[in-house]
């Protein structure tokens, strides 16, 4: 069982709600979170476990073989990103440009662009209790998002078996990495704010996932505030709000210190427990 | 030597334009020939990735001796520049292409 | 050489309230200013500012393969050598993947009977409207499952640029992008001054310290507003001290009040809706403007 935690706006709760229900979950079952914002991970300042094992992550960039080039520049030619340039006498490989299409190294007819790996970011996985929690993140100057997503969730379906629920925090917003955490989610969860900024974020984040043709639910984080847009549209579209967790300022101050919500704020734990049955009844995880 | 500027305009009383990747136009100047030349770079607009790695291999093509700048090349644009030998001198951002020069022949630009 | 300002506005981490601080900013700086919504992923300035969307252009980026059904003769070629599993074959058909598709062109090449074409997508929408302040606001509308590549925010700013040095204007004001990718890359390319929103959460802290170390490459000045600044004072002390030891500008420290939430609700900006909090965000723009030397030509 895959759910992905989504929103279209930043700053709704997508993470404090995935290290939340993450946590209650696994209370009772194996459960795992992965950090799936690889250029800015923050679920790891809410979980307290210790580190089983790291590991590099890669992606592949040619490298320049000098000896049997000839300088044809073909390989510029076949790059659409502007990652490999012939400069005077000299083949320059860019690889923070580098997409991995691998059509330079094989359409080079001298063999000279070997394909080699490149460190590009790094994956943690930590473990308290039945909480298993994945975080990735991308070293300093690599922007693309999307291929360590891909690896990541791979890492998951290698190391953690059928019966193990399967938590993705996912980036804010609806472009190409957004895509990729949720690609293979049998479930999405949206997490909005009952304001005119998450209303309109929202339908943005619904029409991303219906595009996906993805079974999703809307939770409403600081219900209270704002007005009842939220509530109004998702009754018109027939979209099942799952929980609303209400605005309180008590909330506020145990999140900025870091601290996991449920076990002390009632109405956080109604909400997990709420999400909990909900996923249970509808979706039908496995024993 | 050559001298070439990165500049918003095509002579030497153009405003020098402060970036370089996506420059719009250079300002080619040849100390010894008294020539001045110009490259429309506008086209780099619509590249999405890798416009200062780009814009530096059109300038190989001049095989300049001193690049002129503002706030100077990025990243990727300052490797792919230094393979080329030239040498790079910012801090001209505010200045017209000619002003620029006036003050690298002062020595008061600094070095990349 | 009338080089114009840029304020730009970011927080790294989302929900700080850098929209709703950007939006007030533009309200006190009325026709004095150029808008700049580079927020392109999730633009929400719009929604405080009623633009009329006066100008709008289709904006397009990046490649997407696309295969001729009539002329394609099934051999495969092009599925072998996809590295991004676009292109599945569907009721016997290979088609390529829209969302997939990364626009290499790789596929386009090998095919043996030129099936394959290779298209720019369009990928969004940028519009120049008349806001109700009377200013002119750039904004932009990416599609969804497009690369944010930081081009599209380019264009946001450079326009903005441009419309202000015609028009003579006191400054560009850059609602930024969230996060310390691309798009935040290209908000920043230009700069003058830097506001950093940011909260006194362990989430606020660590996001603010990533993206300070982009605006510390690229040399620019900056100042912080930290937002809900009661909330925890513990992590208030921890920013303030961060603040003083990166020479960063302590523009302001706004109280935890739901009237900020309430102002957006009621489509005003807080300056427009509360008066206390009015006050501290006016001092803040007051003080920007101080150091940028901003001087306004209208009376």
């Amino acid at each position: 069982m895959k759910i992905a935690i989504a929103s279209g706006k930043g700053g709704t709760g997508k993470t404090t709600l995935s290290t939340n229900l993450a946590s209650f979950i696994a209370e009772s079952r194996e459960c795992v979170l992965s950090d799936l914002d690889v250029e800015e991970p923050n679920s790891g300042l809410f979980i307290k476990a210790e580190l089983i094992h790291k590991e590099d992550k890669f992606k592949m960039i040619p490298e320049w073989e000098k000896s049997k080039c000839e300088l044809c520049g073909n390989c510029q030619t076949v790059c659409n990103f502007n990652a490999v340039l012939k400069m005077g006498k000299m083949i320059m490989v860019f690889p923070e440009l580098c997409h991995g299409c691998y059509a330079c190294s094989e359409l080079c007819p001298t063999g000279s662009l070997p394909m080699k790996q490149k460190k590009m970011g790094e994956l943690k996985s930590y473990k308290t209790g039945n909480l298993n929690f994945i975080e990735s993140k991308l070293i300093i100057g690599e922007e693309q998002a999307v291929p360590l997503i891909k690896q990541t969730i791979n890492y998951v379906d290698d190391n953690f078996g059928e019966d193990v629920i399967k938590i993705f925090d996912s980036p804010p917003g609806t472009s190409c990495p957004v895509i990729e955490a949720t690609r293979d989610a049998d479930f999405v969860i949206l997490v909005t704010e009952p304001t005119p900024f998450g209303l309109h974020d929202l339908k943005l984040a619904v029409e991303t996932v219906k595009q996906m043709n993805k079974s999703f639910g809307v939770v409403v984080n600081r219900y209270g505030i704002g007005n009842d847009g939220v509530e109004m549209y998702c009754k018109e579209e027939n979209i099942d709000i799952i929980a609303s967790i209400p605005n309180d300022r008590l909330i506020a101050e145990t999140y900025s210190r870091g601290e996991l919500l449920y076990p002390a704020i009632p109405s956080v734990k109604e909400a997990v427990i709420s999400i909990s049955e909900y996923i249970e009844n509808n979706k039908g995880w496995a024993k | 030597m050559k001298i070439v500027f990165t500049a918003k305009g095509t002579d030497m009383d153009a405003a020098m334009d402060p970036r370089f990747g996506r420059t719009e136009f250079f300002v080619i100047y040849d100390e010894d020939t008294r020539n001045v030349e110009s490259f429309d770079n506008r086209a780099i607009e619509g590249e999405a990735h890798g416009a200062g790695p780009k814009t530096a291999q059109k300038l190989a093509e001049y095989e300049a001796d001193v690049l002129i700048t503002g706030n100077g090349p990025g990243g990727n644009a300052a490797t792919a520049l230094k393979a080329t030998g030239i040498e790079v001198y910012v801090g001209a951002g505010d200045m017209t292409v000619k002003e620029a020069y006036e003050a690298y022949k002062a020595g008061s630009l600094k070095k990349a | 050489m009338g080089k114009v300002k840029e304020i730009v506005v970011i927080s790294g981490k989302g929900g700080t309230g850098k929209t709703s601080i950007t939006a007030s900013f533009a309200y006190l700086g009325g026709k004095e200013l150029i808008v700049a919504d580079c927020d392109v992923d999730a633009a929400d300035m719009h929604l405080l500012m009623a633009p009329d969307f006066g100008k709008s252009e289709d904006f397009y980026s990046g490649e997407l393969a696309f295969i001729d059904q009539d002329t394609c003769i099934k051999c495969g070629k092009c599925q072998d050598v996809c590295r991004f599993d676009a292109i599945p074959v569907i009721d016997t058909q290979y088609v390529v993947d829209p969302l997939g598709c990364e626009g290499c062109g790789y596929c386009a090449r090998v095919c043996p009977v030129d099936a394959i074409t290779n298209s720019e997508p369009n990928v969004g929408k940028s519009f120049i409207s008349g806001i109700r302040t009377g200013a002119t606001m750039v904004h932009a509308r990416l599609s969804i499952g497009a690369d944010n590549s930081g081009k599209l925010v380019a264009k946001v700013k450079n326009e903005a640029k441009t419309l202000a040095e015609k028009e003579n204007k006191m400054a560009v004001l850059v609602d930024g992008s969230p996060g310390v990718g691309c798009p935040v890359v290209s908000s920043l390319s230009g700069a003058s001054f830097v506001v950093l929103v940011t909260e006194p959460t362990v989430s606020g802290l660590h996001d603010l310290k990533r993206v300070y170390e982009l605006v510390k490459k690229f040399g620019i000045k900056a100042g912080c507003i930290i937002n809900k600044v009661d909330l925890n004072t513990d992590l208030s002390g921890d920013i303030r001290t961060f603040l003083k030891e990166e020479n960063i500008i302590l523009l302001s420290e706004i109280p935890y009040n739901v009237k900020f939430t309430e102002a957006m609700t009621d489509g005003k900006t807080i300056v427009e809706y509360d008066k206390e909090l009015g006050n501290i965000i006016s001092k803040s723009w007051e003080k920007i403007k101080e150091i940028e030397k901003l001087q306004g030509k209208l009376k």
